[in-house]
């Protein structure tokens, strides 16, 4: 069964204004968090996934919902230090 | 400095941590690229900043408009922050910077560009107000002495470290060896011998640069991802406040203003023609806001209306949404008046030959 997450209703804002809300989201949730988004930019098709790369958050699904694009994240909370640990070894 | 944050007690240095910490100012372009990469290179932690002021040309435009949706709409700056391997950080400023914009103490550049107070603006937050929490021992830019007009010269790089607040904790690893040597050049954080000493507005150094570092693309140039330097840009602002009689804007005002053909056939009210596809889906959604007219007997673009129209305005603004319709060459085109909370009108209108439309009206060219 899915879990239920909080989802943040980014639909209408173009990029970065997506982004920008999905970090400030992020910022009051803790490590194992789910977070689902909702947006219709295109743009975040590119940006969302990129966003959780270079922070080191999970993309677990992202897919389009009639005209609306949801993405489902999971937080992770791990410092640049151990993230560059993690890709050295 | 005005109403800035009250300068940040920290003290400067990583006496207590394994390794110094930067914040980098990442526009997208190569210039802050390079800068944070050649920094990073020396074992320091750098943490990327982008600011969202609202006057960004990437991003929105792209989005917009149809013909840019077949681009590849990365984030430029989300993208250098992934070929560098640090996190980026965004920053709304969009409320704050309007007083950049409207009362810029070193007035403009070529356009309505605040150059000077902006650089200024961004060093302070990233570094002495710390608005990431982030602790940082000083902050980077990709600025290079002689590249800029205004805010990139050997007179007034030093009014940015100063007025900013970051004094000696403001690097920049591109120009470093044509200023003085810096707080993280002293400490020892970087090794001033593996800085640069680029000057003027040459690109070859950096494109060399990024050859060396296996960088086989980057984005646009440095300054070109602001419209405040645009002049038509520039001109639809300046409109905007002769017509209101004071300088000032909200969010949606500056949107727009990247949108449509502008047109203003009076002073009490505006046009705002979509060019295509993308720019009609936009302005769709200002509809329940604006007044706005649509072509029913012919396909046509959306026309908002900025102001408040009179019966003669509606027909002479009926009549300019006919001419950039498909019945241009018509007799005559039926056109709808939208006014929020009114009953729609239908118009029926002879287009507007191009020689009755001045070129004078045109907003911006």
């Amino acid at each position: 069964m899915t879990e239920l997450a909080p989802t943040l209703d980014a639909r209408g804002l173009l990029c970065p204004l997506p982004v920008i809300r999905l970090q400030d989201a992020v910022r009051t949730l803790a490590d194992g968090a789910l977070l689902e988004v909702l947006a219709t930019d295109p743009g975040t098709l590119h940006d969302i996934p990129a966003w959780c790369r270079v922070h080191g958050h999970s993309l677990l699904e992202s897919h389009h919902e009639n005209k609306d694009l949801r993405f489902r994240i999971a937080v992770r909370r791990q410092s640049q230090a151990q993230r560059s640990a993690k890709d050295a070894g | 400095m005005r109403n800035m944050d009250t300068a940040s007690t920290k003290a400067a240095g990583p006496a207590a941590k394994s390794r110094p910490k930067a914040a980098a100012l990442i526009s997208g372009g190569l210039d802050s690229m390079l800068a944070a990469k050649v920094v990073l290179d020396q074992g320091v932690e750098v943490h990327g900043v982008n600011f969202f002021t609202g006057f960004c040309v990437e991003g929105h435009t792209h989005a917009i408009r149809k013909k840019d949706q077949a681009k590849d709409k990365r984030n430029n700056a989300l993208w250098v922050a992934e070929q560098l391997g640090i996190p980026l950080h965004f920053v709304d400023v969009v409320d704050e910077y309007k007083d950049i914009v409207l009362n810029p103490k070193h007035g403009y550049g070529a356009n309505l560009n605040p150059c000077l107070d902006c650089k200024v603006f961004m060093v302070h937050k990233a570094l002495v107000a710390d608005v990431l929490d982030g602790g940082f021992d000083f902050v980077i830019t990709g600025e290079v002495v002689g590249q800029r007009p205004m805010s990139q010269r050997i007179d007034t790089m030093p009014v940015i470290a100063r007025e900013s607040g970051a004094d000696d904790r403001l690097l920049r690893p591109l120009t470093a060896h044509n200023l003085s040597p810096t707080l993280p050049e002293r400490r020892g954080w970087v090794d001033r011998a593996k800085l640069h000493g680029f000057r003027g507005r040459d690109r070859k150094p950096q494109i060399a640069l990024a050859h060396r570092y296996g960088f086989t693309e980057h984005a646009q140039p440095a300054g070109g991802c602001c419209f405040l330097t645009d002049a038509k840009y520039a001109a639809k602002l300046q409109d905007l406040w002769n017509a209101r009689g004071q300088r000032d804007y909200e969010f949606d005002d500056i949107m727009l203003l990247k949108v449509g053909r502008h047109l203003r056939p009076a002073p009490h009210y505006k046009l705002i023609v979509g060019r295509e596809e993308g720019e009609n889906n936009f302005l769709a959604g200002y509809r329940g806001r604006f007044p706005h007219l649509r072509t029913v007997s012919h396909e046509g673009p959306l026309t908002l209306v900025d102001g408040e129209l009179t019966t003669e305005d509606a027909l002479l603004a009926a009549r300019i949404a006919a001419r950039y319709s498909q019945g241009r060459a018509a007799d005559t085109v039926t056109v709808r008046l939208n006014r929020p909370g009114a009953v729609a009108e239908e118009l029926r209108v002879a287009p507007l030959p191009p020689m009755e439309l001045p070129t004078a009206w045109h907003v911006g060219g």
